[in-house]
This record gives structure tokens, C-alpha cells and sequence, in this order.
């Protein structure tokens, strides 16, 4: 166990680094035309203050300086915008409540909604219910994001009024408008993964039912319900689970972008949305490498409590 | 064989397994000359997807959008007489007998006329024909997300080849530069490619073209489609045939070609029509945040961003392009879950973030 936790965090920690290198590599290389300076001083600038400035930024230093001087602005929440003059940390800070508030809602919503309708849809298998519920989520995983937003938007808030149209208030502010602004982002939020993850767990169920240990379970004389809940949905959970935690990652850390562009909550993903638009390097650069950090630290943190639970793991 | 097997020590003499004996009582040896013809895996794949009307009619549907979009000069010409990116804004357009504004005073585009001739289905912001560019931009998404998939399906099998076949320090550079793609989310990954692209052009691309596009939808894929493949490679490079082929003296790029891919055709066959929507739902994605198709070129994605801003004066504006989109991207969906069901019940495919 401590030589596979040991390596796993090893592997961990090369990821990191990797992924803050490309992601340096590909916004201060690439994007800037590889002179940043040039960038901020503006167009009006005479070469004298885009020396200066260039000096100021350390942009004149070698790359592998830049890189060490970026990485630690970023964590110590020193970088500042080069376009607004904002902290970058503390604007993701603003925007991580709206963010959460969006994604947990929905990550609830969308793991309790697909564990019914997938289990629902394996205990029916092959009948009208099952087909209906397939075509749902065949709908679902169709639907795009921003599309399904705009529809709700117009329908359900401009002509029947009963949502609002955009905007987020916060929960310490008033939570029945907490509630009511949130509803519609949640529901478009999860219709795409509970198309996905209840399509999973129907396939997964539906391999367990004929395990042995299930006939065992029935030969004891227990439950349908029984079964189904202490045996069969505690083995085909496993899957869905792990997808939920790398999936709710990517989401909190700004993979939201559609849902909070189309509905206009300025969270974290909106702040990149943003950022793109105005070609904030900085901004851009810490919300998709501090996005790609938490996937790979909650996916090694999965990793590691399922090799807790499930010794096989180890071995491999 | 067993019962004579000198090594099979206390067992030698007891009756053979149950099995043996029950197919030798019920099955006499058949008669060869009686043997139906063999049949190969894809004619019974072939006979399953053909019991599957549902999946076969959107199938059709799919065939049917590609064949309207691919029709869509011959439309632009001979019934709307208006091309996809003409303007006309204070235009009239002759409605049952009375002509009617395009762009009304205030800005609100005609709705649809459901009359065959110009603005069939209303007009756009800019009074351009709706009908025209939705099969334009049909064109478009669909050229995206089939050169998308493309790209994504060639690079994926040639990484989960190699990945698969050679292990070891190979296996460990592909699967870690796939882990490092894999761990950005799906839109931020193509909005910053997207945006690099635009601003600073990498190679030959310089500016946002419907081919770079594609090409950052198509990187973006990858991972999701090359670790499965990579799996399956693993598990295929321990068979008879593959050490059979070894022993034959053949070498690592022909082993590759026709021993392993050969059995990963299934596979293959049945991710491109899930990379196929998703491809084309990305797309559409991309465009709605300002890093995919950029006008005046007309896209489905291009088409709902620009409705979007018009709401709530012209939602047909969102509502015909979207529609279009969500019909050619769940009958491609429909279509492939069939085709999955009938090349290979057990795979599995990962599918896009949001």
C-alpha cells in the first residue's frame, strides 16, 4: 500500500508539473504574439516604454525564470491582469461561489436523477418504460447546452415569466431567490450527464444481475429491494461514482463555461469566457491550469480511496 | 485426451465432464455436407443492425440532412434565388400577395413565411435567408465535424497502437501526454487552441478557418477514444495469433497492421459515430464562445449565437438552426448506439464534458 501510494503521488506531482509547463508553454509562447509587452504598452507606445515595461514584467528574462515567476504569482495570488490590473486569484475567488453553488446543485441533481432513471430503466429492461427513458437520454445527450438555456430562457422566462431571465444572487443574500435563479442552470447543467451517466449505470446493472453473488443474495430469500439496493447497486455504483468526482472537477473549475455564459452567472467559467474575449492571458492561463490541477489531484485522491477499498486495484 | 493424460495423476479414471457427455448424447457429430455457410462477424452484425428499424430510420434522417445540405447552392439558386451571406435590410419579401418588410423598422427580422421562394423560413438580424444558411451552415458543421473525426479516429488508433503494442517506456510517454490533455476540460482546452490559433496562427494555420476548427476539435478527442483503443490493444498482443505472427518472423509495423487492426475495426466503427456528434455538437460550442466558425461564415453553432443575441423578438432565429443541430446529431447518436449494439455490446464510449 505505501509503495503504490508512494508512486501514485510521484506520478501525481510529474502530472502537475507537466501541466503547468504546457499550459505556461502554449499562453506566454504562443498566444502574445511572444511579446507580450508589446501587448500591454498598447499601440501608441515608442519602443523606449516597451523596453520598460518588457524590463518591469521580467518578459526579458530567459523562459525557465518566467515560468518559476509566473507559477508563484499565480499560488501566492500575486498576478495581476495585464488588461483590467485585477488579481486574478481574488477574481476567481469572487467567482467560485456562483460556481459552486451552479455545480454542486447540479451534481446532485444530475447522480440522484440518473441512479433512478438508470436503475429504472435495467429493472425494465427491453420494456416501454426502458425505451421511453433510452430515447430521453439519447435527447439528452443530443441536446447542447446553450441551445437547451435559450429555449428555457425564452419559454419558461420571457413568455410564461416564472424564471428569471439571468443573474445570480447569493444564498447569504435571500435563498428562495438563491433557489429561483438556479433552477433552469441546473436543469440544463445535468440534462447532458444524466443522459450519459444513466445510460452507464443501466449497462453496468445490467452486466451485475445475473452475478453469482446476486443469485446467492435471492437464494437467501432477501428482497427484490434488498437485492437491488445492498447488492446490486452497491457493485454498479463504483463506476459512476469515480466519473462523478473527475466530471464535478472539471465542472467547479470552470467547464461550466456554456451553462454560465448562457445564463449570464459570472463565475468561474464565465470569467474565462470572458478572458477569452479580450485575449486576458493571465486570467485565461490560471483558470485552465488551476481547472487542470484539481482534475488531476481528485483523480488521484479517487484513485487512492478505491485502492483503499478495493485491494485489486493495488495490484495492477 | 485427458482420460489418457499420464500426468493427470487421480482423475485418469473418472468419467469425463458433464459436458462432454451431454453434447455426445444430444449432438451426434453433424454431417459436413449439411453445415450452413460461415458467417463473418459483420454479416451478423449486419443482421442485427437490420432488426433495428429504429436506429436504421435515423440513420436515413442523417443521410437525408447531409444529402439537403450538400443540395444547398442548387436551393440558394433555383428556389430562394438569394445567396447565404446576402444582406437585406430594407428589402420587401411578397407574403400571400402582400409585401412584407425583411428587417422591420425596429429591427425585427420576418419570421417564417412557409411559403417556397426566399425566407421559407424567415429572415436573420441582417435580413439574410434563414433556410439558405441553414443549409450552408450545415455544410459547415458537418464538414468540421467529419474532418474532426477523422482526425481524431487516425491519431487515436496510431496512439493506442503504439501505446498498446510497445508498453513499457512508450506506453509511458503516450498515456502521460493523453493523461496531460485529458485533465483540461473540453471547451477550455478548445477555446485556448482555438484562441492561440486565432491570434497567433501555429504552423499553417493563421486565423480562425473552418479546417482549424476542426483540427482543435479534432486534438481535443483524442484521449477519449485512444485510451479505450489502448486497452484493447493490451489485451490483443497476448493472443495465439499475434505470437503466431512473431514467431513468423514478421516485423512490429506488419504485426500492427494486419494482425491487431484487423480486430480493432469493431471498435473503430463504432466510435465514429459518437465522435461524429460530438464532434459536430462541440463545434457548435466552440462558436457560441466566440473560438470556432467566425462569420460571415455561416455554421449551425454561428447561426444560434447570432439568434441568441436577438431573443426575444426573433427566437426562430435560435429555434430552427437548434433544432436542425439536435435532429442531425441525435439521429447520428440513435444510429450509433444501433451500430454498437450490433458490432459490440461491451464497448464503451466516454463521452464530452458539458
Amino acid at each position: 500500500m505505501a509503495r503504490f501510494l508512494v508512486r501514485r503521488l510521484l506520478v501525481m506531482i510529474a502530472m502537475l508539473f507537466a501541466i503547468s509547463l504546457v499550459t505556461f508553454l502554449l499562453f506566454i509562447v504562443a498566444l502574445p504574439n511572444g511579446n507580450p509587452a508589446a501587448m500591454i504598452a498598447g499601440r501608441l507606445a515608442n519602443p523606449a516604454e516597451v523596453h520598460l515595461i518588457s524590463v518591469r514584467y521580467g518578459f526579458d528574462k530567459p523562459i525557465w525564470v518566467q515560468y518559476v515567476k509566473t507559477m508563484a504569482n499565480i499560488f501566492e495570488g500575486k498576478a495581476y491582469s495585464y488588461q483590467s490590473g485585477f488579481n486574478v486569484l481574488a477574481e476567481i475567488g469572487a467567482g467560485f461561489p456562483t460556481t459552486l453553488s451552479l455545480t454542486l446543485g447540479a451534481g446532485i441533481i444530475w447522480l440522484l436523477t440518473s441512479i433512478l432513471v438508470g436503475t429504472l430503466a435495467a429493472i425494465k429492461a427491453g420494456r416501454y418504460t426502458d425505451r421511453v427513458l433510452t430515447v430521453l437520454s439519447m435527447v439528452g445527450v443530443s441536446m447542447p447546452v446553450f441551445f437547451l438555456g435559450a429555449v428555457l430562457i425564452y419559454f419558461l422566462g420571457y413568455q410564461e415569466g416564472i424564471i428569471p431571465l439571468s443573474g445570480y444572487v447569493p444564498i447569504t443574500q435571500s435563498p428562495t431567490q438563491w433557489l429561483w435563479h438556479l433552477v433552469a442552470p441546473w436543469f440544463t447543467l445535468s440534462v447532458l450527464f444524466i443522459g450519459i451517466y444513466s445510460r452507464i449505470l443501466r449497462s453496468t446493472i445490467l452486466d451485475t444481475i445475473n452475478d453469482d453473488f446476486v443469485r446467492t443474495a435471492r437464494a437467501k430469500g432477501l428482497s427484490e429491494r434488498q437485492v437491488l439496493v445492498r447488492h446490486i447497486l452497491r457493485n454498479s455504483l463504483i463506476p459512476i461514482l469515480s466519473l462523478w468526482g473527475l466530471d464535478l472537477a472539471q465542472v467547479i473549475g470552470g467547464g461550466a463555461i456554456l451553462t454560465e455564459s448562457v445564463y449570464n452567472l459570472h463565475g468561474v467559467g464565465y470569467l474565462a469566457y470572458q478572458a477569452i474575449g479580450r485575449i486576458d492571458t493571465v486570467t485565461l492561463m490560471s483558470v485552465v491550469m488551476l481547472t487542470a490541477l484539481a482534475v488531476v489531484v481528485l483523480g488521484a485522491l479517487t484513485e487512492i480511496v478505491y485502492a483503499f477499498l478495493d485491494p485489486r486495484i493495488r495490484l495492477q | 485426451m485427458a482420460i489418457f493424460d499420464p500426468n493427470d495423476g487421480g482423475s485418469s479414471f473418472s468419467a469425463p465432464p458433464a459436458e462432454f457427455l451431454l453434447a455426445d448424447v444430444e449432438e451426434p457429430p453433424p454431417d459436413v455436407g449439411e453445415l450452413p455457410p460461415g458467417v463473418g462477424p459483420y454479416s451478423l452484425a449486419w443482421r442485427r443492425l437490420r432488426r433495428n428499424w429504429v436506429s436504421l430510420v435515423f440513420g436515413g434522417l442523417f443521410l437525408l440532412i447531409v444529402v439537403l445540405c450538400l443540395l444547398a447552392p442548387l436551393y440558394s439558386h433555383y428556389v430562394a434565388h438569394i445567396g447565404p451571406d446576402t444582406q437585406n435590410i430594407t428589402g420587401t419579401v411578397n407574403v400571400g400577395g402582400k409585401a412584407e418588410d425583411v428587417v422591420s423598422l425596429i429591427g425585427i427580422p420576418i419570421g417564417p413565411t412557409w411559403h417556397l421562394g426566399p425566407y421559407f423560413l424567415g429572415a436573420d438580424a441582417e435580413g439574410r435567408d434563414v433556410a439558405v444558411r441553414l443549409l450552408y451552415g450545415g455544410r459547415n458543421s458537418l464538414e468540421i465535424g467529419v474532418v474532426a473525426t477523422l482526425l481524431t479516429m487516425v491519431l487515436a488508433t496510431i496512439c493506442g497502437l503504439l501505446a498498446g503494442y510497445f508498453r513499457g517506456f512508450t506506453d509511458g510517454v503516450i498515456s502521460r501526454v493523453l493523461d496531460v490533455i485529458w485533465a483540461y476540460p473540453v471547451y477550455l482546452l478548445g477555446l485556448t487552441l482555438g484562441t492561440v490559433l486565432e491570434v497567433h496562427g501555429l504552423g499553417p494555420f493563421h486565423g480562425t478557418t473552418l479546417l482549424s476548427t476542426a483540427v482543435v476539435i479534432g486534438f481535443v478527442y483524442i484521449p477519449y477514444v485512444a485510451k479505450p483503443i489502448r486497452a484493447q490493444v493490451l489485451a490483443l498482443r497476448d493472443r495465439e495469433f499475434v505470437d503466431a505472427a512473431r514467431q513468423q518472423g514478421l516485423g512490429h509495423v506488419r504485426i500492427m497492421a494486419t494482425e491487431i487492426l484487423p480486430n480493432l475495426a469493431s471498435t473503430i466503427i463504432v466510435f465514429i459515430p459518437l465522435m461524429l456528434a460530438n464532434a459536430i455538437l462541440t463545434e457548435a460550442g466552440l462558436t457560441y464562445l466566440g473560438a470556432g466558425v467566425q462569420p460571415p461564415n455561416a455554421s449551425w453553432g454561428t447561426m444560434i449565437s447570432d439568434g441568441i443575441a436577438g431573443i426575444p423578438a426573433a427566437f426562430h432565429n435560435v429555434l430552427i438552426p437548434g433544432l436542425m443541430l439536435v435532429l442531425a446529431v441525435l439521429s447520428v447518436n440513435v444510429f450509433g448506439d444501433g451500430l454498437r449494439d450490433a458490432l459490440d455490446p461491451r464497448a464503451k464510449i466516454r463521452l464530452a464534458k458539458e
